[in-house]
């Protein structure tokens, strides 16, 4: 969203800083010729889709006798009254695992930016590497760690802790596997590194001389914590959720490996739509629907958040 | 490498306007062959902005910019025979220094570099190290890489863009001595641009003082210092006293004038403005014309001299001089210079003092101007 | 008493530590799991040891076979990618222009969107214009979200270029297309080789936009997926360890090699 808010900012009249401006006719066209293929690549293969999803959504008919636009919005409520849990459970899945990700998250960032030393870079590396072992792969590793009467679930068992979740309904029982808990947790996981990379980013730009500045003044750990290291990492807090919140909404795959029917989320009943029932209007407004939730959701969280140089 | 000697710069009423900020007005200048000429003034004055036009990387709005009785006003950069030693000195991160040297001779084509890159570096003395990078040199070292690379092209006018910036004090003052030696041996024309006043009088034969877009003044460095015409000169360049006072009367090439209760002597040829009597000028003198004494001693000063009176304010002792601020009742903060050689004890704050200075080294300024352009502030400052 | 204290002050090193851990375990369970035996078609428990699925990594149907399709596709979109979004990112940072606002909307927004609602509206098109689904529409949609991330890339790295440098350029006689070439360009590698790698890993790792748009082309996620129905052969296993053991020792080599540059600095 800060390349929206940058550009426009108009242009500084300092002339020291060149921007190319020139008047000659050819000069004046190379940026539009630099931009074309891009560009039209973007408009032809994501804007203009966009359009067609959202024509197809009011659309009526059937597979083998075509389509018509008829204005046909009743599928919208249709497919909100059918599907609302799964909306409902990709926005507590999501959030959940957004938060997971930014309370596990932030030590880690933390450490990697201050407390590492000469390790920083082996820790870096070993946040990214994962990312080359397909996220499927990693994703079904987590069915072995999670089985049935495997040693974590005994574990949280004899911690009780799966009371606890079992009370809150993430886990039923003694399975952990095909439960909301499991999705969360592979959805923590796969988007870990999205919360980790900004954060670190934007904690390795706070001089560590303000923590010393903070001490000098009287200030406790803890306080210097909450009131210099904190504030002054928002934008990577902020870009960290982001990129961790939506891509989980929309998320699949972990609550198919991972979860049962009983944890299905929007993107699985897209998905199902799309490819298997081939519903199309009903699956082209689920689609419309989800990206218009996660716009608004996003804008009010930006202008919450007051940050804005994302990106 | 050119035998012709058109190498004068001449500038014919360029201008720079970016959109509705004018950053040079239209302005005439010309650089005599071989000379050392600096373009003095405060960051945004568009003393960088006319050094680009001349390089060819910013196209003038009007006008035209000539070496010899060449027209280059159209000549891209790459094509003019004048060459840049760029702020904080753009060297090529990704090559050596002496691929960096070596550029420009390779970009117009001459393969057998070697011998001349070589002789450049020694010039410069950096023939060690000419396969080290440039991340890898002091500062000092990375400035004298970008006159190296300038200079090896044998340009006809070289162009230096504050190139002392960002250099610490000790090691600007020595490099100050080093140009102006490279300068008189090479017999390159070197058209340098500076915030620094001191840098300029030091290194240049003739400064052009900007400001606002404009040169305000024209001529040697002592010329300047001794007489300014407007009072951001006087300011700017050094430190000066200004007071205002009404014109009295005329009398033999002296002009006397009332400034309080007091009478001053200016001599006629030392005001640049009209004086008629009734009329106000400005009157200035610089700190270290001026001579203290305390006021008992009073009687002692020898008649004939401008004298005001006042109280000493502050004193700041630097070394070679003490420096005093004097409240007068026509100035409210007389700064005067006076050289260490017989203290007088009794000259502390609170003293009441004269001060007297030869009537020859006063100069007079139009009135109607701002008393105190080109006074840097802290603020100014700050925002460098 | 002590024990405390310690533990108080390294406890943001060991829950950072912690992290590390779950990041890391699901790595340590495929690296493990590429040993084992398997009875029956999934590779879920742990049976007994064996390296069978290490000499005979391409022992199973059509593994390979997606396998290298994914390596083309992902180099395929990573030149395309990296081309487009480098032109994009210049003229973003290095002129002004009309519909600056717009463009990088259009930027953005790809980044913004889950992959399943950009994945279903490409599926939309594709099918209104009759496109036949396979290779040529993957590489397409690759392209399309790969783009953005290379734009990011290279501007920021575009951005914090000098532009003194090519200016110094010009002034000694290099006309606008050596420029290009001897300044501009080696300035810019960095941003575009980050780019040109975060494009590549994108791709060759998507699953959702390429499951929509695939038609019965089958790419090494697709694969996976699949044997996760079908049947997990340990061979998958095979080919994620080594992977990450081949990207670990890249980047540990081009560490080693920068460090000895930087030492050898003054």
């Amino acid at each position: 969203m800060a390349t929206l808010t940058e550009a426009e900012a108009p242009p500084p009249p300092s002339p020291a800083v060149p921007t190319r401006r020139t008047s000659r006719g050819r000069g004046r066209l190379v940026p539009y010729w630099l931009l074309l293929p891009g560009v039209l690549w973007l408009i032809v293969f994501f804007a203009l889709p966009m359009v067609y999803q959202a024509s197809t959504s009011v659309q009526t008919g059937s597979l083998e006798e075509g389509y018509k636009v008829t204005w046909h919005f009743a599928t919208y409520w249709n497919a909100l009254s059918e599907y609302w849990p799964q909306f409902l459970r990709s926005v507590l899945y999501a959030g959940s695992a957004t938060v997971l990700c930014l309370l596990l998250g932030y030590p880690l960032a933390y450490l990697i930016a201050f407390r590492a030393g000469r390790w920083r870079n082996l820790v870096l590396i070993l946040v990214i590497a994962p990312f080359f072992t397909s996220f499927l792969i990693r994703t079904l590793a987590w069915k072995t760690i999670l089985a049935d009467g495997g040693p974590v679930v005994g574990a949280l068992n004899a911690l009780h802790v799966l009371d606890v979740t079992g009370w809150l309904g993430m886990t039923a029982g003694d399975r952990v596997l095909a439960t909301p808990l499991a999705v969360v947790c592979g959805l923590t996981y796969n988007f870990l590194p999205f919360m980790i990379l900004p954060l670190y980013t934007s904690l390795e730009r706070i001089d560590g001389r303000l923590h010393e500045a903070a001490g000098d003044l009287y200030a406790t750990p803890f306080t210097t914590f909450r009131k210099v290291t904190f504030p002054l990492s928002m934008p990577g807090v902020v870009s960290g959720t982001l990129l961790t919140f939506i891509p989980a909404s929309g998320d699949y795959v972990n609550a198919d490996l991972l979860g049962s029917t009983e944890t299905r989320m929007a993107g699985n009943v897209i998905q199902t739509q799309f490819l298997r029932i081939l519903d199309y209007p009903t699956a082209a407004a689920l689609s419309f629907l989800l990206m218009a939730a996660i716009l608004i959701m996003v804008t009010l969280y930006i202008r919450k958040s007051g940050t804005e140089d994302l990106v | 490498m050119t035998k012709d000697h058109g190498g004068d710069v001449r500038l014919s009423g360029i201008s720079k306007t970016y959109g509705s900020f004018t950053a040079v007005h239209p302005l005439d200048l010309t650089v005599p062959e071989g000379s050392f000429f600096a373009l003095l003034g405060a960051s945004g004055c568009g003393k960088t902005t006319t050094l680009r036009m001349i390089a060819g990387l910013e196209e003038p709005s009007s006008g035209t910019v000539s070496l010899g009785e060449q027209d280059v006003t159209r000549l891209p950069p790459h094509k003019r025979p004048v060459n840049t030693v760029f702020q904080s000195y753009a060297l090529f991160p990704h090559l050596d220094i002496f691929e960096n040297v070596a550029f420009g001779l390779r970009r117009r084509g001459i393969r057998s570099v070697k011998k001349q890159v070589d002789e450049m570096l020694e010039l410069v003395q950096l023939g060690e190290q000419a396969r080290k990078k440039p991340h890898q040199l002091s500062g000092g070292q990375q400035q004298r890489v970008a006159l190296a690379r300038a200079l090896i092209n044998r340009p006809k006018v070289l162009l230096l863009d504050e190139p002392l910036g960002a250099l610490d004090l000790k090691l600007r003052r020595q490099m100050q001595w080093e140009l102006g030696r490279i300068q008189t041996e090479v017999g390159i024309t070197f058209v340098h641009v500076t915030h620094d006043q001191e840098e300029a009088m030091t290194m240049a034969d003739t400064v052009a003082v900007m400001n606002a877009g404009r040169v305000e003044q024209l001529g040697s460095p002592l010329d300047l210092y001794e007489n300014p015409r407007t009072t951001f000169v006087a300011n700017f360049l050094g430190t000066s006293n200004l007071i205002e006072a009404e014109v009295d009367s005329k009398s033999g090439g002296d002009i006397v004038l009332k400034a309080g209760d007091g009478k001053l002597v200016l001599p006629e040829a030392r005001c640049s403005a009209p004086a008629t009597a009734g009329g106000r000028v400005l009157v200035g003198v610089r700190p270290e014309k001026i001579s203290l004494t305390h006021a008992d001693d009073a009687g002692d000063v020898p008649v004939g001299r401008n004298r005001i009176t006042g109280k000493i304010t502050a004193t700041s002792f630097t070394g070679v001089s003490t420096q005093y601020a004097v409240d007068s009742s026509v100035c409210p903060e007389f700064v005067v210079y006076v050289q260490n050689i017989d203290r007088d004890p009794r000259l502390v704050p609170g003293a009441d003092a004269v001060l007297h200075w030869s009537p020859a080294h006063t100069f007079g300024l139009d009135a109607a101007q701002d008393i105190d352009a080109g006074v840097e502030t802290v603020e100014e400052e700050a925002a460098v | 008493m002590a024990l405390l204290r310690w533990t108080k002050r390294h406890l943001v090193v060991l829950a950072g530590l912690l992290t590390l851990g779950y990041l890391l375990l699901p790595n340590v369970v495929v690296t493990v799991f590429s040993f084992n035996a398997p009875k029956g078609r999934f590779n879920y428990e742990w049976q007994t040891f064996s390296t069978d699925a290490w000499t005979d990594p391409c022992g199973v149907a059509g593994l390979c076979r997606s396998l290298s399709l994914s390596l083309q596709l992902a180099a395929w979109a990573t030149l395309g990618a990296t081309v487009l979004g480098t032109m994009i990112a210049f003229a973003l940072v290095r002129y002004r222009f009309r519909a600056r606002g717009a463009v990088n909307s259009l930027i953005f927004l790809p980044m913004a969107m889950p992959e399943v609602v950009m994945a279903a509206s490409l599926l939309t098109l594709f099918l209104n214009l009759g496109a036949q689904l396979g290779f040529w529409t993957i590489l397409i949609a690759h392209i399309m979200f790969c783009l953005s991330f290379v734009v990011v890339a290279v501007k920021a790295r575009v951005m914090s270029m000098d532009p003194r440098l090519e200016e110094a350029a010009r002034d000694l006689y290099a006309g606008p297309v050596q420029t290009f070439v001897r300044v501009t360009l080696p300035l810019a590698a960095p941003g575009i080789a980050a780019g040109a790698l975060l494009a590549f890993a994108l791709s060759f790792d998507d699953f959702i936009i390429t499951n929509f748009t695939a038609g019965s082309t089958v790419t090494f996620p697709m694969f996976v997926w699949g044997s996760a129905q079908r049947g997990t052969p340990v061979q998958i296993n095979v080919i994620g360890t080594a992977m990450f053991v081949v990207a670990v020792l890249f980047v540990l080599a081009g560490m080693i090699v920068g460090n000895r540059r930087k030492r050898q600095k003054p």
